[in-house]
């Protein structure tokens, strides 16, 4: 039964992005510019330049997935923790505060901090998922029943059980959408962070090619972008459905 | 022995309990009755050890609670079970808690879910089940760490009729195979009455004890059909309804 309904998803997925595609190549007819080249020359494009792709994807991949684990690791615990009343005075003005800031700014300022190596991109990128991350892991932390916690309690539990048992298997669904609207976010952000001081990732090389006209190499880098982020969100639903198989 | 002595609980402005004092005996069922929000259930979690009164005290044992209490289990209407652990998990949580060792725990849990009727469904997550067998698992998980005291809070509200007596017998027979001291908190007439060796009514918001009734004939499945039965559900019902508008 299961089964057949994620064939059907899949199916429905295939039929979404033939349409697209369709929608494309029509598109490119009809404008027939060289800025909107049609699918099927992307994808020779992408394979005639995959060698070149696949190195800077890879720079990609690591940035992004460097920042996710930097900012879940700091996020997941500040979130969590946050149930506690004496926890939450401490982060929640902080994060409060510092949340409707626009983190992208902070570029300049972290190259001067940390030098135009990678970990200035990933701590940007970090920064921006730590907020999202850390906001909802909080707020579903906190929503968590008080009548489970009793329950718990009356079996004896310890403060370290009732985190270990109830909280943070209750907050994971929620923790787990955050983290995969995270990954949007994030290749949102690689992009930017990926155009100043650097020659390496796919960033690099959409900008690169965008100012040489070469339409060809954009669109291919552009599509392993989305490649990229799709990878990515795929990973984490099939980590959702291992991780909150009770839903 | 519970006793519960002149305990009143408010949150903040809201006068939940008012002075309540009541005793169960040590193997005796209670069933505590009344309408909803008068108390009933803030009662039974001061009673657990879980809720502090804003004053007055519980004695178990002549001992003053002061903490969850070690020896009780409570069984909590929707929210006992938790539902991203599986029904073998879910009964074996309190044995995990506790640090027992897997093998005695597997032996116990199995020995329970075979007794419930819930071996087949071991693995299934709650959301699977009925309400009566969410029910079982519930009940076993509550005496997998052989509690000397069960606190049940409007266990079989969720229930249809013809399972919600199915499972008073089971709760029955259970009370008295195990000599437990059972506190039942209820809002079915018919269920304090079938279930509660003392049945003690409770008056609407802030909750004050009305009237305390024994039920000495409690014990038996065909109780339901006897006529000292309705005597008292009709005693009950009208101690309820006085003075209620």
């Amino acid at each position: 039964m299961q089964g057949d309904k994620r064939d059907n998803r899949g199916w429905s997925y295939l039929g979404t992005l033939i349409i697209l595609l369709i929608l494309w190549k029509g598109l490119s007819v009809l404008i027939a510019h060289p800025a909107l080249p049609s699918p099927e020359v992307v994808l020779a494009s992408l394979i005639n330049s995959a060698h070149e792709l696949s190195r800077h994807a890879a720079v990609s991949l690591l940035r992004v997935v460097y920042a996710l684990l930097l900012a879940f690791s700091l996020a997941f615990p500040a979130g969590i923790l946050s149930r506690e009343d004496t926890v939450d005075r401490l982060i929640s003005p902080l994060i409060y505060l510092l949340y409707p800031i626009p983190h992208i700014v902070l570029l300049p300022l972290y190259i001067l901090l940390f030098g135009i190596g990678d970990f200035s991109r990933v701590a940007l990128i970090a920064t921006i998922l730590f907020f999202q991350i850390a906001v909802t892991t909080r707020d579903a932390a906190r929503q968590v029943s008080e009548y489970y916690i009793y329950s718990i309690k009356s079996l004896g539990a310890s403060k370290l059980d009732v985190y270990r048992y109830v909280i943070i298997p209750a907050a994971m669904p929620k923790i787990i959408t955050a983290l995969r609207i995270s990954v949007g976010t994030a290749v949102a952000v690689l992009f930017f962070a990926e155009s100043f001081a650097t020659n390496t990732g796919l960033g690099y090389v959409i900008l690169d090619s965008w100012s040489r006209a070469d339409y060809e190499i954009m669109y291919a880098a552009i599509a392993a972008m989305a490649l990229l982020g799709f990878s990515l969100y795929i990973i984490l639903e099939i980590a959702e459905r291992r991780i909150c198989r009770w839903m | 022995m519970i006793s519960v002595r002149n305990v009143s609980k408010s949150y903040g402005d809201v006068r939940a309990l008012e002075d309540v004092s009541l005793e169960v005996e040590r193997g005796e069922s209670c069933a505590i009755i009344g309408p909803s929000g008068c108390g009933k259930s803030t009662l039974l979690l001061i009673i657990s050890g879980l809720l502090q009164p804003s004053s007055g005290e519980v004695y178990i044992e002549n001992k003053i609670v002061g903490g969850p209490v070690k020896n009780a289990a409570l069984i909590l209407q929707d929210y006992g079970l938790f539902p991203w652990k599986t029904v073998y998990d879910n009964v074996a949580l309190g044995l995990r808690i506790r640090g027992v060792e897997r093998d005695v725990e597997r032996e116990k849990v199995e020995g329970l879910l075979e007794k419930f009727g819930l071996k087949r469904f071991d693995r299934y997550y709650p959301k699977h089940l009925s309400g009566g067998m969410r029910q079982r698992v519930a009940i076993a998980r509550a005496l997998a760490v052989e509690p000397e005291i069960l606190l049940m809070d409007e266990p079989l509200s969720s229930l249809d009729a013809l399972s919600r007596e199915k499972m008073q017998n089971f709760l029955l027979n259970l009370w008295k195979e195990t000599k437990t001291t059972m506190i039942l908190v209820t809002h079915s007439i018919e269920e304090a009455v079938f279930l509660g060796k003392k049945i003690v009514v409770l008056t609407p918001r802030p909750g004050r004890v009305k009237a305390i009734v024994n039920n000495p004939k409690v014990g038996k499945e065909d109780y339901r059909q006897e006529e000292v039965y309705f005597e008292k559900c009709r005693e009950i019902r009208e101690i309820i309804e006085v003075g209620a508008t």
